[in-house]
């Protein structure tokens, strides 16, 4: 009972499902950032109501983005109680059944943390970490069509050991990591925080250790399809955030300081920002997860009669 | 059978975690320090420190703008069909010059004196979706009614440093809402996130000593007992200047102040 195991049938219903949940959150990042960057996230000043009731406010203004959001994201929570659901009674993996169950609790904390936003009315740290938490779920819903696909029920891994240090998973690690740190810094400065240049400083080192990752897969582990793929998507998304955040920077920083009102040329930018940052998050869950399945680590261990075996972790 | 209680137990937790909150959602008291009734009650007088009005002085003065002025952004109200004002922005407004909306007030001299909290209301109102005035002064406690004119619902959402924040919805023809701060804070932001580019200042002080500017650039406060005194100009774009003036008994003076275009 591991990852790697393949204990349950390909079930294409259940594959699709999770790949629309995942498709649905990710359009959920999308308005959430539409929110921020409208300055509309305290529009609506009560919740869970709006307004005081459950109905469709009239959609002007912030309105529309606010409500939207919460509409999505209503609409996520049933997609994931069903999905969660599904997989604890449809897959046999155990683990699969926990990260359902993850999931809803991840979507459950998520709710729970945009309802303190507007109550506590948006403190940076709460705001940030509704910002980082909405994009775990996006991992974990990314995660949960993976291990659905058939790809990884039918398909025998290409096993092939990696013996360089520091190792190739553990630099798709480092990325999660850098990348996680990346969100939380963005998040903090979209929600004045924190000053814009921890984020731009660490975007030289996300991009380091992105280019650093992608140049081991693409060296060493080619043949691999399941670990070249992200690979080169990766750094491929990588580029573009570098672009996206430079015009990002420029229409807010640099010309929209003073702006009187968020102008279209700063919605669009960060809004696409935070969705290829989204998309760059997930990718790096995805090839840190392959190259867990296909590239095992090998370490050498010390035998009797000074001979050296690599052994798989 | 321990695994459907561990199940059981997480959603309890969920469900409660959500009625906490929803319970959290519920309006707070309409004022902080006052109750929401209408303005017509004042501070003891007893605390107030007398004035002799035989001796009291006035200052007045203009406030410029040295160097052209920015030109007044563009508003797009597009996204609201019932927002129908003015589409330019108040920031900097400096007609030939004559700097308008800066708040002028007595920042030092005044020692431990008390003041009286007027029983009298000041208003704001919103209308052609912007605050009406858009710098706007008040004492301490005093209370200040927000009124809504517009076909369009509207959030007042105060984004204070040393008061509480808080964030009403207003919608169209809806009765007034009565608010007041606890605390002196100058430039005071408040904001309506349903129209972006409606932003106004509230100025709370301790004294009636303050005057805005109009759109000549022209203030006088009256009433001062003589004194030193440091006035301070506030902008809110332009940040503070201030200057010292000695007051004597029924001394009228003139202090005017440039502040440079950035």
């Amino acid at each position: 009972m591991n990852l790697k195991s393949l204990a349950t049938p390909y079930n294409r219903a259940h594959h699709r499902f999770a790949v629309f949940t995942a498709c649905a959150t990710f359009v959920l990042i999308i308005a959430g950032a539409l929110v921020t960057s409208n300055d509309a996230g305290l529009s609506i000043p009560d919740w869970p109501t709006s307004f005081g009731s459950f109905n469709v406010p009239p959609l002007h203004g912030g309105i529309k983005y606010e409500w939207s959001h919460r509409a999505i994201a209503g609409s996520i929570i049933v997609l994931t109680i069903s999905i969660a659901t599904w997989t604890w009674f449809a897959d046999r993996r155990r683990w699969m059944k926990w990260l359902g169950v993850a999931a809803l609790g991840t979507v459950i904390t998520q709710a729970i943390l945009g309802g303190l936003t507007v109550l506590l009315f948006q403190p940076p740290w709460v705001s940030s970490a509704h910002a980082a938490v909405g994009q775990t779920f996006f991992c974990i819903a990314v995660t949960i069509a993976m291990f659905t696909g058939r790809r990884w029920v039918e398909e025998v891994p290409q096993i092939e050991f990696d013996s360089r240090r520091p190792s190739l998973f553990t630099l798709t690690l480092l990325s999660i990591f850098v990348l996680y740190a990346q969100l939380i810094l963005g998040a903090m400065f979209r929600h004045h925080g924190m000053s814009w240049w921890p984020h731009v400083a660490n975007a030289a080192i996300v991009g380091f250790v992105l280019t650093w990752t992608a140049i081991r897969v693409l060296w060493q582990f080619s043949k691999i399809e399941a670990v070249r793929r992200p690979a080169i998507v990766l750094v491929s998304l990588m580029i573009v955030q570098l672009c996206l955040g430079f015009i990002a920077f420029q229409t807010r920083v640099a010309w929209g300081r003073d702006a009187v009102q968020p102008e279209l040329p700063m919605v669009i930018s960060t809004v696409a920002h935070v969705a290829v940052g989204a998309l760059l998050l997930a990718t790096a869950v995805v090839l840190a997860i392959q190259v867990w399945r296909q590239v095992p680590v090998s370490f050498e261990e010390p035998v009797p009669g000074r001979t050296r075996k690599p052994v798989a972790a | 059978m321990n695994k459907k209680i561990s199940v059981a137990m997480f959603s309890l937790l969920c469900l409660l975690s959500f009625w906490i909150l929803a319970g959290c959602s519920k309006k707070e008291a309409p004022t902080e320090a006052q109750p929401s009734a209408p303005a017509t009650t004042a501070a003891p007088a007893a605390s107030a420190t007398p004035i002799d009005p035989a001796t009291v002085a006035s200052v007045s003065g203009a406030v410029k703008l040295e160097g052209a002025a920015p030109k007044a952004s563009k508003i797009d109200m597009s996204q609201d069909p019932a927002c129908k004002g003015a589409n330019t922005a108040e920031t900097i407004l400096a007609d030939g010059g004559s700097l308008a909306n800066v708040f002028v007030y007595v920042k030092e001299g005044l020692g431990d004196r008390t003041f009286p909290v007027p029983s009298q209301a000041v208003t704001i109102d919103q209308q052609g979706c912007k605050y009406h005035p858009h710098v706007l002064g008040a004492m301490v406690g005093q209370n200040i009614e927000i009124k809504n004119d517009d076909p369009t619902t509207h959030n007042i959402h105060p984004t204070p440093q040393a008061n509480r924040e808080w964030n009403e919805s207003q919608p169209p023809q809806a009765a007034p809402i009565d608010k007041s701060f606890a605390r002196e804070e100058i430039m005071l932001p408040v904001k309506c996130n349903q129209h972006p580019w409606m932003r106004m200042y509230i100025n709370v002080v301790k004294s009636p000593f303050y005057a805005v500017t109009g759109p000549d650039g022209k203030y006088e406060i009256k009433g001062l007992p003589p004194g030193d005194y440091t006035i301070a100009f506030v902008q809110e774009k332009l940040g503070e200047q201030t200057q010292k003036v000695t007051l004597a008994a029924k001394d009228s003076k003139t202090a005017d102040q440039t502040f440079k275009a950035q």
